[in-house]
């Protein structure tokens, strides 16, 4: 029997990928911890509030009232390893070649289509793919203009007269707070969606994130990198 | 992607090669998770700080290294014409505005001179200065900006019209209420900055009670936390003064 051993992640990528999970929680709930001060975003539909963010209890169970200043506090001190693990991520990802995986191609729109029918069981065959298929490819590019986007937005609330150009480009100081807050519902949507194709995605797939490499045993030569 | 086929004695080579990178996986979480407890347990940042662990009151202190470099005090704030001001000012708070112990017709404000001097002025003595309007979008560190219209005299003319050169080559002005009860520093770029007034007017009539009647601190590169209703005594220092909010926890510098 003959094993392949599949090189799927470098080591760079794993680590920026895992500092950033516990980076990025920590600006989320922070984020929250300030958000709270002024929780004006709900959905609405006529007088008929869809959804709150956020309802009390949400609140009370995750012990965010009355902690801006906490919030404050933590949000511009771990806002920096955000930064730097974003900008180490697209360096290296530009300068290793890795870009070429990740950046959608002329088909990805097709094949994104094909791939979250295949992904909801419609369509029986995958589009053929190298290290990520078309949906991820358009995911993970689009995480990264996201990750940008919270920066610019963030510093354009935060510096709004010394960096007021920015602020403006943003469409100014109320604008950039709720594109701040939008990209944040992104990120969580994102992770939700990234756990459960990550389970899906079964055993291999996630070994390759933390030790680099997939096994693929010599009967399963077909199943799906 | 790059692939290798292996024998029985390379598979289990990268069986061992998986467990390892398993085990640095989980060490690192737990590194991490230490890391987390040793930084919310760190003691807090007592004296005229406070409030919040010391490395982030450290790394907060950094930031206002990197923003003073930012900082132009010819950087001016956007204004906008009077009409796009509020024509109710919203009131948040009143730390230092207690009514039973004011005596507004015994007012005057102080400045306390580097000499040891102090020099008292009256709201006549103040209003005879070059009056400006202000008309900003106020922001709140809660979160929330309103537009609105501020009238009064450039902190920087107070200077020169009463020789206080002396004072403001120093580093820092420190507000208080006359009952003391609420106070700010501020550093000095800031308070220089042309849109920076003492303000006796909103929307055009003098400031209503809660608004800090008779002089209070309008500076659009801060917060409001800044913006210090009826201002009672102005001193200056090359040490951080005293601040009511710093103390609770929040950002000493807290620049726009």
């Amino acid at each position: 029997m003959s094993v392949k051993i599949v090189f799927k992640h470098k080591l760079a990528t794993r680590w920026m990928h895992w500092v950033n999970f516990p980076v990025l929680t920590i600006m989320i709930w922070s984020g929250m911890l300030i958000y709270w001060a002024n929780d004006i975003y709900e959905v609405k539909i006529g007088n008929t509030v869809l959804v709150k963010f956020f309802p009390e209890w949400f609140y009370k169970s995750l012990h965010i009232p009355y902690r801006l200043s906490e919030g404050m506090a933590f949000h511009f001190v771990f806002m920096w390893l955000f930064m730097i693990n974003g900008l180490l991520y697209v360096s290296y990802t530009i300068i290793s070649g890795e870009w070429r995986y990740l950046l959608p191609n002329k088909r990805v729109f097709k094949e994104s289509w094909q791939v979250i029918l295949h992904d909801l069981h419609i369509r029986k065959q995958a589009p053929d793919q190298l290290k990520y298929n078309a949906a991820q490819r358009l995911a993970y590019t689009m995480i990264i203009f996201m990750g940008f986007g919270s920066l610019l937005t963030g510093f354009a609330i935060y510096k709004p007269v010394q960096i007021q150009w920015l602020t403006n480009i943003c469409g100014g100081y109320e604008a950039a707070r709720l594109e701040h807050f939008l990209l944040t519902v992104g990120y969580v949507l994102f992770f939700l969606i990234h756990i459960i194709q990550v389970i899906l995605a079964g055993w291999n797939n996630f070994r390759a994130m933390i030790a680099g490499f997939e096994v693929i045993k010599g009967d399963s030569q077909s199943k799906k990198i | 992607m790059q692939e290798i086929q292996v024998d029985k004695e390379g598979a289990k080579k990268y069986k061992r090669k998986s467990l390892i990178a398993f085990l640095i996986f989980f060490i690192m979480i737990g590194a991490a998770w230490a890391g987390w407890k040793w930084l919310v347990t760190q003691p807090l940042d007592n004296g005229i700080k406070g409030g919040i662990p010391k490395p982030l009151r450290k790394v907060l202190d950094i930031n206002e290294e990197v923003y003073s470099g930012l900082y132009s005090t010819k950087h001016l704030i956007k204004e906008y014409p009077k009409s796009a001001a509020a024509k109710k000012a919203r009131v948040n708070g009143n730390l230092g505005l207690d009514e039973e112990t004011f005596d507004a017709s015994q007012w005057k404000l102080q400045i306390v001179k580097s000499s040891g001097d102090t020099l008292f002025l009256t709201l006549d003595d103040i209003k005879k200065m070059n009056k400006i309007d202000v008309v900003f979008n106020f922001k709140c560190i809660e979160g929330w900006s309103q537009i609105t219209w501020w009238s009064g005299v450039r902190f920087s003319d107070l200077i020169k019209k009463y020789g206080l050169e002396k004072e403001s080559a120093m580093k820092f002005v420190g507000m208080k209420t006359p009952d003391e009860e609420y106070y700010v520093g501020i550093d000095m770029p800031s308070i220089l900055q042309p849109q920076t007034i003492l303000c006796y007017e909103l929307n055009g009539k003098p400031l209503p009670m809660n608004q800090g009647y008779p002089l209070r601190l309008i500076i659009p590169v801060k917060y409001g936390v800044k913006h210090l209703k009826r201002i009672g005594t102005i001193d200056f220092s090359n040490t951080r003064p005293p601040d009511y909010w710093a103390e609770k926890g929040y950002d000493y510098y807290t620049g726009l």
